[in-house]
């Protein structure tokens, strides 16, 4: 594509870790061709120079948790014509939501030296509470294939191939035996979308829930049976409120279990 | 003087240490060995060469949502049940490459894909799962859609088949009219007793194998306390359902309130799908480059229980995890006769142990029966 052509690729960063915009930077076989389709107009993680929007594609990593942020994300969709929201900061609120059911000015005091230098919003929220989104990509962090498929579906006019389905679905396409059934180990596999190729219960590990609810989660059922074969409540509601925590189905999960807690 | 190799359908018997000589003689042969080797806790199927690497002293313990691993007293090789996976995970890859195209001059060249089929030696596979694999067969090497991917790996296999001496908890072949004892099917056939293998020999091929083996013909002893293993395994099978009116009953009862009870324990996971040895369902994937100008198409193993996967012109036509739960009992169970003229249940018990909250398709059955509405 010509130079004069190639949409306008802008990535902002809001409150995040930089990881969905390293898994970006990391598809290294595949970049060069990628700047030969787009144009990187604002990535000041990847380029210094900056162009002027509007931007017909933006990346946005990270959540609102200041009220500069809120301001500043408004600008940034004014700019953008298709705004796509990476990981789970973006698209749920991040693992800084855990906020969100706390007293954010206790957990300031207890982190930093000088709690006076810290201006922050009571809650970490996504993107989506704030301004319309086109198309979220899940992950914490994304995966690169995912963001390289969503960007090429955009560039051919079709729609992106994503799995909706559950994680157990990658677990048995490589071959890993059920960690639940095994061992008992909590795993919020069964409600979390697909996408990290379960990576996770490949070492032995339950999911974490990095990429969201699935399409049709039942977590009353999931967390039944988990309090029923003796997975503690307090256990259950920590692992919910993850990563993805105040993605809806988790944070009701969770919220309910902590409500009816005896 | 006894000829140098035993007839088909002799029954002989040879010392457990010689199963290793009969593995030599399958890879001299050409085969890739696979079977059932311990990892990370359970049974699960991978390469081997030596005998030593089967589940050697090790049987398992099965549940609806349970399944662990337990010594056994006597050092055996084949003292547990079907594990979490099965054949079709070397027949029907989880993840196959179709074909690739690519734009030149304005035309598309087609590329299919270049994929290595090992001649395979299944190790080790139980009643059911000939069972099984025969249904995979039925439905992707005959009529009018033969799928030459299945073919090119499902013909040139050798079967070294294991007769079952115990039943998991899970298990049901019996009623599924499956095992535990399979009666053909294989090249070859071990019963396992405490001292020796008694060998059934199914085809030219399998009575090969037993080349240099020091085998010798079973006696009534042998054979009777072979018979008597595997009877007992029928014997000790904890789980039944009962089919001859399996169809008729479910087909009247698609508005059972049963189906609304499961649906609040359901995960939709899709986990009964991808464990079950006869599931066949897949997705094809297109993956372009980012100028469109080359692509490939693979082949990924899908679930009824994926909402996409019942994703239509027009919308989803399954949107419910009831409607998805019921779409899969009644296919298994019945409309998969009116499609391939036998059932897709096989009674291996996988989907019961490897679900993680422990739904139990025969309880579901026996509960829709118990309260049928016609």
């Amino acid at each position: 594509m010509s130079p004069e052509t190639r949409p306008k690729l802008a990535v902002y960063k809001f409150s995040s870790c930089d990881g969905c915009q390293l898994a970006i930077l990391s598809l290294e076989d595949e970049l060069l061709s990628l700047v030969g389709e787009v144009e990187i107009a604002y990535f000041l993680e990847a380029r210094s120079q900056t162009l002027e929007g509007p931007y017909d594609v933006t990346l946005v990593e990270g959540s609102v948790s200041t009220a500069e942020d809120i301001e500043r994300i408004h600008k940034v969709r004014e700019q953008s014509k298709y705004l796509i929201t990476i990981g789970a900061c973006a698209t749920a609120g991040g693992i800084q939501a855990l906020r969100n059911w706390a007293d954010v000015g206790e957990f300031v005091r207890a982190v930093y030296a000088t709690p006076a230098y810290i201006n922050t919003l009571e809650q970490s929220t996504p993107i989506s509470a704030h301004v319309a989104v086109d198309f979220e990509l899940n992950g914490c962090p994304i995966n690169k294939y995912q963001i390289l498929e969503v960007l090429t579906a955009l560039l051919v006019g079709r729609a992106p191939h994503l799995p909706r389905h559950s994680v157990c679905l990658e677990c048995k396409r490589r071959g890993t035996s059920c960690v639940m059934v095994l061992g008992g180990i909590p795993c919020l596999g069964p409600l979390t979308q697909a996408g990290c190729g379960a990576l996770c219960p490949a070492y032995n590990r339950g999911c974490y829930g990095c990429f969201g609810p699935m399409e049709s989660p039942n977590p009353d059922s999931f967390a039944g049976f988990l309090l029923k074969n003796g997975t503690p409540r307090a256990e259950l509601i920590r692992m919910l409120r993850g990563f993805t925590g105040y993605a809806e189905v988790f944070r009701s999960a969770g919220d309910k279990l902590a409500k009816t807690s005896p | 003087m006894k000829p140098s190799l035993p007839r088909v359908a002799a029954s002989v018997v040879v010392s457990k240490a010689s199963l290793q000589k009969v593995f030599d003689n399958m890879r001299v042969s050409g085969f890739s060995l696979v079977g059932p080797t311990v990892r990370e806790g359970a049974i699960v199927l991978d390469e081997l060469t030596q005998m030593s690497e089967l589940p050697v002293g090790w049987s398992d313990l099965q549940a609806p949502g349970g399944y662990r691993l337990e010594r056994t007293r006597e050092p055996q090789y084949f003292a547990y049940s079907c594990g979490p996976q099965s054949w079709k995970k070397y027949l029907l890859p989880a993840r196959l490459k179709l074909f690739s195209v690519e734009k030149e001059n304005g035309n598309w060249r087609v590329q299919p894909a270049q994929n290595l089929v090992p001649r395979y030696a299944f190790i080790g596979v139980r009643a059911c799962e000939l069972s099984a694999i025969a249904i995979q067969d039925r439905v992707f090497m005959t009529g009018e859609f033969r799928d030459p991917h299945y073919a090119r790996r499902r013909e040139p296999i050798f079967i070294l088949a294991v007769q079952c001496t115990q039943s998991a908890s899970t298990c049901f072949c019996v009623s599924m009219k499956t095992g535990p004892r399979a009666a053909g099917g294989f090249d070859l056939a071990l019963t396992e007793l405490p001292d020796t293998f008694v060998v059934e020999v199914g085809s030219e091929a399998g009575s090969e194998m037993l080349r240099d083996t020091a085998w010798a013909p079973a006696t009534a002893f042998d054979l009777g306390r072979a018979t008597q293993a595997c009877q007992r395994a029928g014997r000790e099978m904890q789980r039944q359902m009962r089919t001859d009116d399996l169809p008729g009953l479910l087909y009247n009862n698609l508005e059972h309130p049963r189906w609304d009870e499961v649906a609040t324990r359901c995960l939709s996971c899709a986990n009964c799908t991808q464990v079950c040895p006869t599931c066949f369902c897949v997705n094809v994937e297109d993956h372009s480059n980012l100028k469109a100008t080359a692509a490939e198409r693979t082949r990924v193993w899908d679930s009824c229980f994926a909402l996409d996967f019942s994703h239509v012109h027009g919308g989803n036509i399954r949107p419910t995890i009831r409607s998805r739960y019921r779409q899969w009992l009644t296919h298994k169970l019945a409309s998969w006769i009116d499609q391939f003229g036998v059932s897709g249940c096989v009674g291996c018990g996988r989907c019961i142990t490897w679900c993680p909250v422990g739904i139990d398709l025969t309880e579901e059955v026996q509960a829709i029966r118990d309260k049928a509405i016609k």
